[in-house]
């Protein structure tokens, strides 16, 4: 194991960037070059999603209900298409009857028809701010206008907007067909339940008969959303050959492509998605919302281009966000800590459509520890908020937050320092996840604890009567998935890098580093951009991860191809055997050329070099992340200040050490404001209340203090780097971090998230 | 359709006549009419902070402006901020410390560590974190973005003690 | 956002004329950071949109031996930059350094969160407990109205057709005059305040007891409150935390507020207790020139 360590804790004299220095061993790998699309991004030259401008474009707004549940009676559009300047209205209508199967076209399974009925509403509203219809006119405020004159016809039905509602007797029922997957066995009643499964291990009862102390508490989540700050867009022109481009900020043209051909019944081949940069994703950016009803709209406009973009309040009530939750949470333990035995239960609001992501909560929940008595029941119910969508490590942080609580509430009953009962129970390789699936390689779960142990944050002792100090820790499964490239060899030496997984935070570089590092050439002679979906076989969705991972391999592959080709070319051209590269140098019988000089003799001597990588790992190393908040409670407002904050996570190999830590240090900061301040506010009709950033409110850069990283290095076996997905993991222990630590401020526990200050200071009362 | 009104402005530098609608506000006519992109839209209503730009030099939210309100004013966009010499050192401290992932933030932040920096050369950590708070990132959790804040600020007082 | 006509009025009377002429149907413009979203947003529309930034009068900060006269739409960020406005008028200065972030001060105006309205604006209270006074220009001349007269209901001031605020005047601070806004948001930046105080003090020479004081509160009636029988209660009283405790208790009786998701009626009562004692004790600190409480008003970091 290396632990890098560094002390970013004062920012005193420290304001230079760290050393740009390759990890032991490599020569690429562990430097911090600037990543190749950072100048057009801090000049305003990157083109987003809105920034794409094309001949004739016409630009769209949405209709959107303003009840959360309610039957649509009739939609008249008569008055805004007889608006000047409006060129198309479409409905749910205007969408091809969709297959009634379950496909899996981003990062998780949805049923076809949910998702056409999602992107514009079928028979019912499901939620406020559910997609009724879209016009498309020559400017955005006719657009506006025109949505105005648009007249629907609803029966307002009760919402249904918490699990409890939902699993009401006689609760209304969201979806008529819909019945409930009890452990495989489908039910025969309507039902708002989609799913119960089960994950089991050991005997329950009797480890809960051996335990010296048991805890169980039921904790309260609030829906909370991604929050990137670039809203939803969809470009898209129709032609009249029926050929469909899209413009797209997402993490997955290819996700873009699947979803908008089943929606809409067009042939992948006919649509070709190109990718603009993306501002923001945390997974929230697979399901498509806007480009199918671009594709519509354009259609009707006789193939003008149409670009549909969101407003904040249309991001905040109708995509995203991530699944509020009911969690009770069971632990065991004997007297020396050792957990005996673990039961959770894990109810998910899914929103409008099934799909949460009590799936992934599940594996989470446990995860960390090394458990042999263990039962894990996850249920996904329909409620009417917006159907849910990933939010980096799905379903994890509202699983951990339950979890660590109750671990620490059991150290404390047993007098345990709380950094000790985790390196008591950690798991390691060997042990198995609640599923059963098995850790055979190497993990870093109990690396990360022991650096927060041994870090100078957890031996600076507190100062304050209402300060207060937490540890959690947090298992994320991180992804594989499929992923191509093409690398071309450039007379001039540099390669031309074509990958197509979206460049949410750095990727480019992570990539070309990679390549740079097989091929032992500069960072700056490999050129990598993103193709479109045309230009690079299928690639899985910016997600779950996967793309330094995935990616990487496949750069990495590439750079080994292509010097096996170079060599076989130059042992042609030279009329010798064998031709041998090292350090940056080709030799074979008595020539010796530089990489660079090889690239323009191949060029001379025959036929242009490209290579190409296409690969789907199934196995990757999951990632565990151990944080230490320390927080002070304003006694007389309840108001949560978060001190200091340290992060270890197992990151495999760091290749670009500087975006490592930023996903370290962004991820956290999500969880702090899922902690504190975050969450979604209903009134009793399920009208969303706090639809804007001034009142869901966001960590701003006064709300933290720096982050502090510890880059702990398990390498992963299975890639050629060593490299573990880093983006996610992060996000799983905050809240469970902070909820410890306001519980050692406060003396007293809370059950419910976000802790915001009416809250703690109600807990403070007990 | 709205009739329109014509707008005599200063950006970056270039005398830019354009016609608008009363409606549209300045990011709309930046973005929409003017093509210049780099000046983004995150919420429309003056709680992110992606859309700041400079009028007359002082930093506001261009998504709060009227097009045109801003006649005979100047305005800078992220756009005007790079220097015939290559880029501002604000913009390449946000390169070398990593402080954008997505970057639809990042034009928005430079804008206003500009306007910090031209009335406080000197700031505080605490300093940066005030003047930065309306403008929200979702991706780096700040830390890296005031950490390059602070490093021109400390390169820039270095410089003006040698 | 419905279409309108744009006027770039030029003097008061050209605004007065407009306004007139465009009745419920006219609107000023100031820094527009609260009228661009209402009209964004559809919650309210006009037919002409006045704007008053280019009369010179609404622009200018004049301090003499009178006091301040603040047209109406200066900006925040010059009234928190100036050092005798600092000195002076300290709650003027505290709201004008919290409302919105950077950028909305680059925009906002006193007169225009005054006219917004809005119980819990974050530039009220500080006028209230400077005692400043609104000069209003209409079509039947001038008049003046005490500022905690100003607002009427939520988003409703006092202005009648064709009236537009010019400027606000601040009386001329004694001596051993000290005061203080603070607010209470879940974040440190960019909330709308679940409650907001403020207060203002004047001292005995020997700066022990209060001789005069004013009490305001947002955030926890329809309009901005001006808490009078609170001030009054400190008059003649030592400085004591005992004295503070019973003005908080008025203050807090005096709190009608309700409960939204910005904060419950519970929480909002409770709060307007904490804050105005501790709007006090720093208004008590700037008149003594000490500092005894940290920036928010707590004594040694705690309650």
């Amino acid at each position: 194991m290396a632990v890098t360590e560094k002390a970013m804790h004062a920012t005193n004299g420290h304001t230079s960037p760290p050393a740009s220095k390759p990890a032991d061993g490599y020569t690429i790998i562990g430097s911090r070059p600037v990543r190749p699309d950072g100048v057009d991004k801090v000049t305003g030259r990157a083109i987003y999603g809105a920034d794409v401008r094309l001949q004739g474009l016409l630009y769209g707004k949405v209709l959107r209900s303003p009840h959360a549940h309610a039957r649509i009676l009739s939609i008249d559009t008569s008055k805004a298409e007889a608006l000047p300047g409006v060129k198309a209205v479409v409905t749910g209508a205007d969408l091809p009857t969709a297959a009634d199967k379950v496909e899996d076209l981003g990062e998780s399974a949805i049923n076809l028809k949910y998702l056409s009925a999602n992107i514009l509403a079928h028979d019912k509203a499901l939620y406020h701010g559910h997609a009724i219809a879209a016009v498309a006119a020559v400017d955005s405020h006719t657009a506006e206008e025109a949505i105005g004159f648009i007249e629907v016809k609803y029966e307002v039905l009760p919402p249904v907007m918490t699990v409890d509602d939902a699993m009401a007797d006689n609760a209304p029922i969201l979806l008529d067909g819909l019945r409930t997957d009890e452990m495989g066995e489908m039910g025969s009643k309507p039902t708002n339940l989609a799913k119960h499964f089960r994950h089991q291990q050991g005997d329950l009862a009797a480890g809960f008969a051996a335990a010296e102390v048991v805890v169980e508490r039921t904790f309260r989540t609030e829906t909370v959303h991604q929050g990137y700050i670039e809203p939803h867009t969809g470009t898209a022109q129709y032609n009249t050959d029926g050929q469909v481009t899209i413009w797209a900020s997402t993490q997955g043209t290819f996700a873009v492509r699947n979803q908008t051909s089943e929606i809409l019944r067009i042939p992948v081949s006919q649509i070709k998605v190109i990718p603009t940069e993306i501002g923001g994703g945390f997974g929230g950016k697979i399901n498509v919302y806007l480009e199918p009803v671009a594709v519509l709209l354009s259609k009707k406009a006789g193939g003008k281009p149409v670009k549909l973009v969101m407003s904040r309040t249309e991001v905040l009530q109708a995509t995203g966000p991530t699944s509020g939750s009911n969690i009770r949470i069971k632990i065991g333990a004997d007297a020396n800590g050792k957990i005996t035995a673990a039961h959770a239960e894990l109810y998910y609001e899914a929103g409008a459509f099934p799909g949460s992501p009590v799936g992934a909560a599940a594996n989470v929940v446990l995860a960390p520890y090394a458990i042999d008595n263990l039962q894990v029941d996850g249920y996904d119910i329909v409620v009417n908020r917006p159907r849910s969508a990933a939010y980096r490590a799905p379903g994890g942080t509202n699983a951990a937050y339950a979890t660590e609580s109750v671990l620490n509430e059991i150290a404390e009953k047993l007098g345990i320092d709380q950094a000790h009962i985790r390196l008591i129970n950690g798991a390691k390789q060997g042990d198995r996840r609640p599923d059963g699936v098995q850790h055979t390689e190497p993990i870093g779960l109990l690396e990360t604890v022991q650096a927060i142990a041994e870090s100078d944050h957890y031996n600076t002792p507190l100062t304050g009567k209402y300060q207060g100090r937490g540890i959690a820790c947090g298992y994320w499964n991180n992804w594989g998935g499929k992923s191509s490239a093409t690398a071309v060899l450039n007379a001039d030496g540099t390669v031309s890098l074509n990958e197509a997984s979206t460049d949410i935070g750095g990727s480019r570089a992570s990539i070309a580093m990679q390549f740079a590092e097989a091929v032992g050439i500069g960072y700056e002679q490999v050129k990598p951009r993103v193709g479109d979906t045309d230009s690079v076989a299928y690639n899985d969705v910016t997600g779950g991860s996967r793309t330094t991972f995935s990616t990487g391999m496949a750069a990495h592959n590439m750079g080994v191809e292509m010097l096996s080709q170079m060599k076989e070319r130059l042992a042609d051209v030279w009329e010798v055997d064998a031709v041998e590269y090292a350090d940056g140098e080709f030799s074979g019988g008595d020539n010796h050329i530089s990489f660079q000089e090889a690239a323009a003799l191949i060029y001379k001597t025959g036929e242009p070099l490209m290579v190409s990588s296409t690969v789907f790992p199934r196995s990757f190393g999951p990632g565990f992340s151990t944080q230490l908040a320390d927080v002070e409670v304003d006694p007389e407002t309840g108001k949560v200040t978060i001190l200091r904050y340290t992060i270890a996570q197992d990151v495999g190999r760091a290749i670009h050490p500087s975006y490592v830590e930023g996903q370290m240090q962004g991820g956290v900061v999500q969880g702090i404001g899922w902690a504190l301040n975050e969450e979604y506010i209903y009134n009793e009709k399920g009208q969303l209340l706090n639809g804007s950033l001034l009142d869901y409110r966001m960590p701003t850069a006064l709300d933290l203090p720096m982050i502090e990283t510890i880059l702990v290095e398990v390498p992963y076996p299975g890639h050629p780097y060593g490299v573990r997905g880093v983006g996610e993991v992060n996000i799983v222990p905050p809240a469970g971090a902070i909820a410890n630590a306001v519980a050692n401020a406060i003396g007293s526990r809370m059950f419910e998230l976000p802790m915001s200050p009416a809250r703690v200071l109600e807990a403070m009362k007990e | 359709m709205a009739k329109k009104v014509m707008v005599q402005t200063v950006i970056n530098n270039d005398d830019t006549t354009f016609v608008c609608e009363t409606r549209q506000t300045l990011l709309e006519v930046l973005r929409d009419e003017l093509g210049m992109t780099g000046t983004k839209e995150g919420c429309g209503n003056g709680n992110c902070g992606a859309c700041n730009v400079m009028l007359d030099g002082v930093l506001v939210n261009s998504c709060l402006v009227l097009a045109v309100e801003a006649e005979g004013r100047t305005v800078t966009t992220i756009e005007g901020v790079a220097e015939a010499e290559g880029l501002h050192p604000i913009q390449q401290a946000f390169l070398e410390h990593a402080a954008l992932q997505c970057g639809i933030c990042t034009p928005g932040f430079i804008i206003s560590s500009k306007a910090l920096l031209e009335q406080n050369p000197n700031p505080s950590e605490h300093d940066v974190r005030l003047w930065l708070a309306g403008n929200l990132c979702r991706c780096t959790g700040y830390d890296k973005i005031v950490r390059a804040v602070l490093d021109v600020a400390s390169a820039g007082q270095a410089k003006a003690g040698a | 956002m419905q279409a309108f006509d744009f006027v770039s009025a030029r003097s008061v009377d050209e605004v007065v004329a407009a306004l007139a002429a465009g009745g419920e149907r006219a609107r000023p413009l100031s820094g527009g950071t609260d009228l661009l979203t209402q009209l964004k947003e559809g919650r309210r529309a006009y037919e002409t949109v006045v704007d008053l930034k280019r009369i010179p009068e609404l622009m200018e900060i004049r301090i003499g031996t009178d006091g301040l006269w603040l047209g109406a739409s200066v900006p925040c960020h010059l009234i928190n930059k100036n050092a005798d406005i600092q000195k002076m008028y300290p709650a003027l200065h505290d709201s004008t350094g919290l409302i919105g972030g950077t950028q909305i001060q680059g925009r906002a105006s006193l007169g225009g969160n005054l006219c917004n309205a809005s119980p819990a604006a974050d530039g009220i209270p500080n006028l209230i407990v400077h005692s400043v006074t609104a000069h209003i220009a209409g079509p039947n001349g001038s008049r003046t109205l005490a500022v905690e007269d100003f607002c009427v209901a939520p988003g409703r001031n006092a202005l009648q057709s064709g009236e537009v605020l010019v400027a606000l005047q601040f009386p001329a601070p004694g001596k051993n005059f000290g005061a203080a806004y603070l607010r209470f948001i879940p974040r440190n930046e960019m909330d709308i305040a679940v409650v907001g105080a403020g207060a203002s003090v004047v001292l005995s020479d020997d700066g022990q007891t209060i001789q005069s004081a004013r009490i305001s509160l947002g955030a926890v009636a329809p309009t901005p409150l001006f808490v009078k029988a609170a001030g009054e209660a400190l008059a003649g009283q030592p400085v004591s935390e005992e004295t503070l405790e019973k003005a908080a208790q008025i203050a807090q009786e005096a709190a009608k507020p309700i409960s939204d998701m910005r904060g419950t009626i519970a929480q909002r009562k409770h709060l307007s207790g904490v804050l105005t004692k501790r709007a006090l004790r720093i208004a008590i600190d700037r008149a003594r020139g000490t500092s005894t409480v940290d920036s928010l008003g707590r004594l040694n970091g705690n309650g």
